[in-house]
C-alpha cells in the first residue's frame, strides 16, 4: 500500500469538507447569536443563551422529544432483534426457501422513497383497523411499527456484513466441542458481532429520531415526533430555537461517535491482543 | 469449495425459526402494505372515512362486483402537472446524482489513499453529518441562502454584490440540498470498494508510461465500477422520491412528485391518486433496485 498526496486531491478534500462542515458550523454560531433575525451578528448582546434557556421551557418541543425518544428506543431494540435475525440468517444460511424474497426485503426499504414507504404502511393500518380492528387509530404504537420495519433492514446490512467477516472455524471449534447450536450462538457468536449490533442500535435510533415522512403518514393526531414539530416551525423560515437544537443535537452524535470509535478500537486491540 | 455452516446442522427447524420472524414482519408490514396501496390506487375518492370507495361491492343478493376505476391513472397521464412532476424529478435525482459523483469521488479517492490513521478520521468525518438529523442540514441551508443569510451577508460584506442574490426556494437551493444531504450515501460505497484496491497496478501503469490521468481513467474507475454504481443507487432512488429538500428549500414551483404525493393526500385527501402516484414512481424505481441489488450481489461476491 502506498499513501500518495497530491494538490489535486488535497484541495478536494478540502473544499468537499467545508461544504460538509460550513452548515453545520453556522448553526452552531449561531444558536449563541441574541438576534431573532438569526443570521444577522447582533455583536452588542451576544454570544448569548437565551435561546438555549428558550428552548428547554418550550414545552411543545420537549413533549415531542419525549416521544421520539420513547418512539426511538423501542424502535432500535426491536429493529436489532429482527435485523440480527435476518442478516444472521442472510449470511450463514446458503440456501433456504425464501431466502431471495428475504435478500429483497431487507434492501429495498434501504433506497425505497420515504412517501412511498409512508403511505403504504398507513394504508395498511387502515384497513387492518377496518378489517380486525387493531391498531385502534393511529399514534405511537404505528409509528414504532413503520419505524422498525425500514430500520431493521439498515440493521440487517450491519450485522450482515460483520458476518461474512468473520471466522467460522470458531463456531465450528465450540461445535466439535459439544456445544449446542443455540449456546454457541450466545456464547461465540454473539460477542463477536456484538460491535455491529451497537452500531445497529445506534443506526436505527438516529434513523427513527430524524424521520419525519413516515412519521407524519403512520402518527395520529397528539403524538407529534421531534422532527414533525420542527418541520413545521422551519416552514415558516429561520428560528433560533432550531439552531439550539440542532447544535444539541450535534454535540450528543459528536461525543456518541467518538465513544464507540475509541471503544471499538480499544476492543479491536484486545481481540486482536487474545488471538495472538 | 465452500464449507458448509456449522449452524445449518441444526436442521430446517432452527433455520427455520431464525428467518421466519423478520420474514414474516417485512411481509406484513412492508409487502402487504404494497398489495393494498395498488387496489386503493384503483378505487374512487369518497367524502368518508377512510376517504375511498370499497373496490368489492354486494350487487343484489349473491352477486359480488368489482369495480376497478382506471380514472386515476388516466389522470396522472393527462394532467400535465404530474407527468411534469415525475419527468423534473427524474431530472433532478439525475442531475444531483452526477454532482454528488463530481464531488465525492475525489473525496472517496482522496479518503482510501490517505495514511489509515488520517483515514479514519477523515471516515469519520464524513459520517458524522450522517448521523446528525437530515432535517437540521437541510434547515442549515436556509440560514445560508436566504436573503439576510450568511453567505449574501458575507458577500455584501466583501463588496462582491451590492444586493442580495434571490438564492433561497430556487432550484439552484434544491440541487444544494439534495447534493449536500445525499452525498456520505455516495462517498461511503465508494471508499468501500475503492479500499481493496490494489494501488499497485496505478504504480505498474505509471511506470510503463502511463500519465496519472490515463491512469485513472484506465485503471481505477473501471475497476471501482460497483462503488460507483451502487453510491449512485443509494442517491438517485431517495431523491427520485425526495420530500423534504423540495419542501423546504425548492420553493412553491420546485414541482418534484415525493411532494405531490404528500400534497394530494394531506392537502386534498385524494388517497386513490396519491396511491396511483406510488404505484407509477414504484414501478419507475423497481428497474434500479434491482440494479442497485444485482451491483451489491456482485460486490459482496468480489469481497469474499
Amino acid at each position: 500500500m502506498n499513501y500518495r498526496r497530491s494538490f489535486f486531491i488535497t484541495t478536494c478534500l478540502g473544499v468537499g469538507f467545508a461544504f460538509l462542515y460550513i452548515p453545520i458550523l453556522s448553526m452552531v454560531v449561531f444558536s449563541f447569536n441574541a438576534s431573532k433575525l438569526v443570521t444577522v451578528w447582533d455583536a452588542a448582546n451576544s454570544p448569548t443563551l437565551k435561546w438555549y434557556y428558550s428552548l428547554l421551557h418550550n414545552e411543545e418541543i420537549l413533549d415531542a422529544a419525549w416521544i421520539s425518544l420513547k418512539v426511538a428506543v423501542i424502535n432500535a431494540s426491536g429493529a436489532v432483534i429482527l435485523g440480527t435475525l435476518a442478516g444472521f440468517g442472510l449470511a450463514r444460511f446458503e440456501q433456504f426457501r425464501g431466502r431471495f424474497t428475504l435478500n429483497a426485503m431487507t434492501t429495498a426499504p434501504l433506497v425505497m422513497p420515504e412517501v412511498i414507504t409512508g403511505l403504504s404502511m398507513l394504508l395498511l393500518f387502515v384497513a387492518m383497523e377496518q378489517l380486525i380492528g387493531w391498531p385502534a387509530g393511529r399514534g405511537i404504537t404505528t409509528m414504532t411499527i413503520g419505524h422498525m420495519t425500514f430500520s431493521m433492514a439498515y440493521v440487517t446490512v450491519v450485522v450482515q456484513s460483520r458476518m461474512s467477516t468473520f471466522d467460522i472455524a470458531l463456531e465450528e471449534a465450540a461445535m466439535d466441542l459439544g456445544a449446542r447450536p443455540v449456546k454457541v450462538f450466545f456464547l461465540i457468536t454473539l460477542p463477536i458481532i456484538f460491535p455491529a449490533i451497537l452500531s445497529g442500535w445506534l443506526l436505527a435510533f438516529t434513523l427513527s429520531w430524524d424521520d419525519l415522512v413516515i412519521s407524519s403518514f403512520t402518527s395520529g393526531p397528539g403524538a407529534s415526533t421531534l422532527p414533525m414539530v420542527v418541520f413545521s416551525k422551519v416552514r415558516l423560515g429561520v428560528s433560533p430555537e432550531i439552531n439550539v437544537l440542532a447544535t444539541l443535537t450535534i454535540a450528543v452524535v459528536t461525543v456518541m461517535i467518538i465513544a464507540v470509535a475509541v471503544w471499538m478500537a480499544r476492543a479491536g486491540k484486545a481481540a486482536q491482543a487474545s488471538a495472538e | 469449495m465452500r464449507i458448509l455452516p456449522p449452524l445449518s446442522k441444526v436442521g430446517v427447524s432452527g433455520r427455520g425459526l431464525v428467518v421466519t420472524l423478520p420474514y414474516l414482519w417485512l411481509l406484513l408490514f412492508f409487502v402487504v402494505p404494497f398489495v393494498i396501496v395498488l387496489k386503493i390506487s384503483f378505487s374512487d375518492v369518497d367524502l368518508a372515512i377512510p376517504p375511498y370507495t370499497p373496490l368489492l361491492e354486494w350487487v343484489g343478493k349473491n352477486s359480488l362486483a368489482i369495480k376497478l376505476d382506471f380514472n386515476n391513472y388516466a389522470f396522472l397521464f393527462t394532467d400535465p402537472l404530474y407527468v411534469h412532476a415525475f419527468l423534473n424529478s427524474v431530472k433532478v435525482a439525475f442531475v444531483s446524482t452526477v454532482l454528488c459523483l463530481l464531488i465525492g469521488y475525489p473525496i472517496a479517492y482522496g479518503i482510501a489513499r490517505a495514511t489509515p490513521t488520517t483515514r479514519n478520521i477523515l471516515l469519520l468525518l464524513v459520517v458524522l453529518p450522517f448521523w446528525t438529523s437530515l432535517l437540521l442540514r437541510v434547515y442549515a441551508w436556509i440560514g445560508l441562502l436566504k436573503a439576510n443569510g450568511v453567505i449574501n451577508n458575507v458577500l455584501l460584506a466583501l463588496g462582491v454584490i451590492h444586493e442580495p442574490l434571490n438564492m433561497l426556494y430556487t432550484p439552484f437551493a434544491m440541487y444544494v440540498g439534495i447534493v449536500y444531504s445525499y452525498l456520505p450515501f455516495l462517498i461511503l460505497p465508494l471508499y468501500a470498494n475503492l479500499e481493496k484496491m490494489d494501488w499497485q497496478l496505478l504504480e505498474a501503469a505509471e511506470d510503463l508510461g502511463c500519465r496519472p490521468w490515463q491512469a485513472f481513467y484506465k485503471i481505477t474507475l473501471p475497476l471501482s465500477r460497483n462503488g460507483v454504481l451502487a453510491g449512485s443507487m443509494l442517491v438517485f432512488i431517495p431523491a427520485v422520491g425526495e420530500f423534504v429538500i423540495p419542501a423546504l428549500l425548492g420553493g412553491p414551483n420546485a414541482l418534484m412528485i415525493g411532494r405531490v404525493l404528500w400534497d394530494e393526500f394531506f392537502s386534498n385527501r385524494a388517497w386513490p391518486v396519491a396511491s396511483a402516484v406510488a404505484i407509477v414512481l414504484l414501478l419507475l424505481l423497481v428497474p434500479f433496485m434491482m440494479w442497485y441489488q444485482s451491483v451489491q450481489a456482485r460486490e459482496s461476491a468480489s469481497a469474499r
